[in-house]
């Protein structure tokens, strides 16, 4: 099959869905590889590099569309290019299928099959086709080295013969995979980085990162994580909470960083105006999700402005075409790799096998059909959240009607055993001579104190409780002692050495359980 | 001599003593003086016994009180704590057997006096137990066998079993479970021949049932607790706990001696608990400890993947220096390889480093109950940061290190994961939720129980070969 990558179209993109080196391994998967000229020239592949692979260079962008069996491709396909598309053929690109159903139509129509990078399922297997995971990566880094050219200090504070500079504070809202890259290149630079999700559950990951984690006090708090590890949307009381605790940063932090995204929907307006207006001059806000609307209400995409108060807002929407020979390699390489799957004999066929999780996933357009969205993968995104015990507070009806019942049911048995009880008791009483039912007496409370008493014992003393009780048991030698005065001989032995014996035990005994308690100490 | 009146009194001194002695052993400091109630207590019971009315023989009494304590000390003082195990066996096999020596008198006793009785009619000239005989009604002197015969069967069977358990806890005896042909079968064979016996004896027949129904219960004892492992040995030991007790109150009917009933009462039903707190902290029901094995599995173990991964002592060591909380669960391993110290000796430099050092015990870790406990604070471990496992289990997700050593069972995943374990539903230590694991262990073998830990082959756990304290002393000058 003829695998070929056209030039990018939209405007300021660098990227390119081939490279060189991807080039070689689909060629070992029995492909033929096209470029059109120039494609990789912005990321920094020129045609020679690629002749030098072994990729076929094509002139004319219509005639690789024509010539190529799979296109792949970074943006997604624009309306021109959507024409050139013809059936049976394959894209493999971005494609946000949910925000662009026009084009989607486009694509069934023309009865080609779409594989949209961008719906690749959040599973292990399918981490190394994760496009949006390696732009993000690159988001994440690049939206640090933007706002340290933008801002006028030191990241890592010094103390110098010429005076001290402070530590810069960095900000980062939502650690998806760029937040969390923002973390690490942030506080590699020497910040004090400070970070804020709301799923708690990766404050291990920002710690892990480096940074601190802004805890948000909220009662109950909802678990923000959809399934597939991303942020849902978040209720209005919670949103309250986070407005509150983000005010509170406002006049500390020196660089704020965004990238709170929620799949299909616009992006959350989490940096308010009263908060841009609360920094302090110079401060910087880099919005990565400016294309979406952005984070932060004064952002204005592609832009870099700069607000009365002197803060700069940096709402650039071409983070990873910035660094386009970084995303071009990475990004080729999770094509390369879907490439792969898609073709699992490689000989060169490939076979769209949409009973695959991965490729199901993906796949937006199918013979003529849309795939969209797919059925929920059948393997869940992180080892499904275990369902968590979700501990009701029971209503006060429900709690007295649980106790109660509770309650009954402990009288039932109680009664139950105290009836049985007595009964025996009588049965023995009709039987048993006086003198014996006086000493029964004495047995059974004493059992029932003993129980009383042993329950309260602390578990680490239990050997301490065994050997005292062993030591106490040799109260057997009050028999022998009653015997040994015995007119007979026989008697007087057996009882002599009942005496020795119970001796040994009662000595020994709490002689060892005194030296056991001694050395328990405190620390 | 002293009064009736004075005896009385001291057995109520006694029985209160006894009970405080018990209660206090709720906490480390109060049990320190707890020890001092029971001490107290038994000297009270003992001496306005001895020197009460109708007692005489003190030409045999006194000098045998005094040997048996000489022996006493030498032991308490000798023995090492991790011989506790086996000494407390030993201790109560002693119980056990001065219960049968005791039923045997009063036997006797009754004997040598309906006889007397018969020939010449007279309750006159008997002393000390013999004469509370000659006053019984024959009524009376029917419960009285039925005591004696209770007395002689439980103390018997404590005083074999006592012995077995000895024998198995200080690797005297082969520490599997071993049966004879028949298995329970002969006990349940040697239990019904008992009550005939039992029944025989009650209708008048000779001493020789007696003898016969002891030797009967001491093979039960035997045999009974041959069948049962090395591991369940905790259960094992406070049931014939408990059965020293019972035994003891059963002379105390024998012998109408409240405090003897008082006493012997505590002391069973406390092993009686001791006993359900680690069948329970086993999951298994009482039966089936004392019936032997692990109970059926319904279906084959699931298989595990992976392998065990091993490391050497400079890698537990740098792991160890990087990580701010460690959780040590330690297990029989521990005790048999005396890695005590050695195991303090790390706690104390890893605290010094302002690491959070816990211990992590499991109700049946050892061969006796609360048996780490009496280890590490041997090895002055400071108990605050000795934890049970139910205080500390959900801790070891937050856990940087979890180092095990010498368990295995207790800390078996498979109990929580796979239905078909022959522990399945045990409560273990969730050690695996910690960032790592090491266990240090002597080699690739199973546990008591023969069931594959799939902890081992976990991919957050490494493996340390070798005897527990030469790994453990190694490990300590790495520690920065």
């Amino acid at each position: 099959m003829k695998i070929g990558a056209p030039k990018e179209t939209a405007r300021g993109e660098a990227r390119v869905a081939l490279t060189p080196e991807s080039a070689q391994h689909i060629k070992k998967l029995g492909h033929e590889c096209l470029i059109e000229t120039g494609a990789g020239e912005a990321a920094g592949f020129n045609d020679d590099a690629y002749r030098e692979a072994g990729v076929t260079v094509v002139d004319a962008t219509q005639t690789l569309w024509e010539a190529a069996d799979v296109v792949i491709k970074v943006r997604e396909p624009s309306e021109e290019e959507a024409g050139f598309l013809r059936q049976g053929q394959t894209l493999i690109s971005f494609f946000w299928p949910a925000q662009s159903e026009a084009l989607l139509e486009q694509c069934r129509a023309k009865g080609a099959t779409v594989v949209a990078m961008d719906m690749v399922p959040r599973i292990s297997r399918a981490q190394k086709m994760d496009a949006l995971s390696s732009t993000a990566n690159i988001a994440g880094y690049r939206a640090v080295i933007e706002a340290g050219n933008q801002f006028g200090r030191f990241f890592t504070g010094q103390v110098t013969a010429a005076g001290k500079v402070p530590p810069a504070k960095v900000l980062v809202v939502g650690a998806g995979v760029a937040g969390l890259a923002a973390i690490g290149t942030a506080a590699s630079l020497g910040a004090v980085v400070r970070a804020f999700d709301v799923r708690p559950e990766v404050a291990e990951q920002i710690e892990s990162m480096g940074a601190e984690f802004l805890f948000l006090d909220f009662e109950d708090t909802q678990d923000g994580a959809e399934s597939g590890g991303y942020a849902a949307p978040s209720s209005p009381e919670f949103r309250e909470k986070q407005l509150a605790l983000f005010r509170e940063q406002a006049p500390d932090v020196d660089i704020v960083i965004t990238t709170a995204l929620i799949p299909g929907k616009p992006a959350p307006k989490l940096w308010l105006e009263d908060m841009v207006k609360a920094m302090k001059p110079g401060s910087v806000i880099v919005d990565l999700a400016a294309e979406k609307g952005g984070n932060c209400d004064l952002t204005v995409p592609d832009q870099r402005v700069v607000t009365d108060n002197g803060v700069i807002i940096v709402g650039y929407t071409d983070f990873p075409s910035r660094m386009a020979t970084q995303a071009s390699l990475l990004y080729a390489t999770n094509v390369r790799h879907m490439l792969t799957d898609l073709t699992p004999e490689k000989d060169g066929v490939i076979v769209h096998d949409m009973e695959d999780d991965v490729i199901r996933g993906a796949t937006v357009t199918h013979e003529g059909e849309i795939t969209f969205p797919p059925p929920p993968p059948k393997i869940k995104a992180i080892a499904s959240a275990k369902p968590k015990e979700k501990i009701k507070e029971p209503t006060p009806e429900e709690k007295k009607a649980a106790e109660h019942a509770a309650f009954m049911a402990q009288t039932k048995r109680q009664v139950t055993l105290l009836g049985v009880g007595g009964a025996l008791m009588l049965l023995l009483g009709q039987v048993a001579p006086a003198s014996f039912m006086q000493h029964f007496i004495v047995f059974a409370l004493a059992c029932f104190v003993g129980f009383q008493v042993i329950w309260g014992v602390s578990h680490s003393l239990h050997t301490p409780l065994m050997s005292v009780t062993n030591a106490i048991s040799g109260i057997i030698v009050l028999g022998a002692v009653l015997q040994i005065g015995s007119g007979s001989f026989l008697v007087g032995l057996l009882a002599a050495l009942s005496v020795l014996i119970a001796t040994i035990n009662i000595v020994g005994g709490f002689l060892v359980t005194r030296r056991m308690l001694a050395m328990f100490q405190k620390s | 001599m002293l009064g009736q009146g004075f005896v009385s009194a001291a057995s109520i001194a006694a029985s209160v003593l006894f009970i405080l002695s018990l209660g206090g052993l709720s906490n480390q400091e109060k049990a320190k003086r707890a020890v001092w109630y029971g001490i107290v207590g038994m000297a009270v019971a003992v001496f306005f016994t001895a020197f009460g009315p109708g007692i005489g023989g003190y030409w045999w009494m006194v000098p045998m009180m005094i040997v048996g304590a000489v022996v006493g000390v030498y032991v308490a003082k000798k023995v090492a704590m991790t011989e506790m195990p086996q000494l407390v066996a030993a201790l109560h096999s002693f119980v056990g057997l001065a219960a049968v020596f005791v039923g045997f008198n009063a036997d006797l006793e009754r004997r040598r006096v309906l006889a007397s009785q018969l020939a010449e009619g007279a309750t006159e000239g008997f002393s000390a137990f013999a004469a509370l005989v000659a006053t019984k009604t024959p009524a009376e002197l029917t419960f009285l066998q039925i005591e004696v015969v209770l007395g002689v069967f439980i103390g018997a069977v404590t005083f074999t079993g006592s012995v077995i358990a000895f024998g198995k806890l200080a690797g005297k005896v082969d520490g599997k479970p071993r049966q004879l042909p028949g298995g329970h079968l002969l006990n349940a064979g040697a239990a019904v021949l008992s009550l005939l016996l039992a029944i025989l004896y009650l209708n008048g027949a000779g001493f020789w049932t007696l003898l016969l129904l002891a030797a009967l219960a001491f093979f039960i004892g035997y045999h009974l607790i041959m069948g049962i492992g090395g591991a369940d040995m905790p259960v094992v030991v406070s049931m014939l706990n408990s059965y020293s007790g019972w035994a003891a109150a059963a002379i105390g009917f024998t012998l109408s001696n409240d405090l003897l009933i008082v006493t012997g009462a505590l002391v069973g039903s406390s092993g009686a608990i001791l006993s359900y707190i680690m069948c329970k902290a086993m999951n298994r029901n009482f039966i089936n400890v004392i019936l032997g094995g692990f109970g059926g599995s319904k279906g084959p173990a699931a298989e595990i993947e992976g392998e065990q991964v091993a490391i050497d002592v400079a890698g537990v060591a740098s792991a160890l220096n990087d990580a701010d909380s460690v959780i040590i669960v330690p297990g029989y391993g521990m005790a048999v390889a005396q890695a005590q110290n050695a195991v303090s000796e790390l706690t104390r430099k890893l605290r010094s480093a302002g690491k959070n050092v816990r211990f992590g015990i499991h109700p049946v870790a050892g061969r006796l109950p609360g048996h780490m406990n009496v280890l590490l604070a041997e090895a002055r471990v400071p108990y605050d940061i000795v934890l049970e496992m139910d205080e500390i289990n959900g801790d070891f997700a937050n856990t940087d290190v979890a180092i095990i050593i010498g368990s295995n069972d207790i800390v078996n995943p498979a109990a929580e994961e796979d239905p078909n374990s022959p522990i399945a539903g045990m409560p273990v230590l969730k050690v695996w939720e910690a960032k790592q694991v090491f266990v240090s262990k002597r080699g690739q073998g199973t546990g008591y129980s023969g069931i594959e830990n799939p902890l081992f082959f976990k991919e957050n756990t490494r493996m340390v070969y070798g005897d527990a304290r030469s790994t453990i002393d190694s490990l300590v000058p790495m520690i920065e």
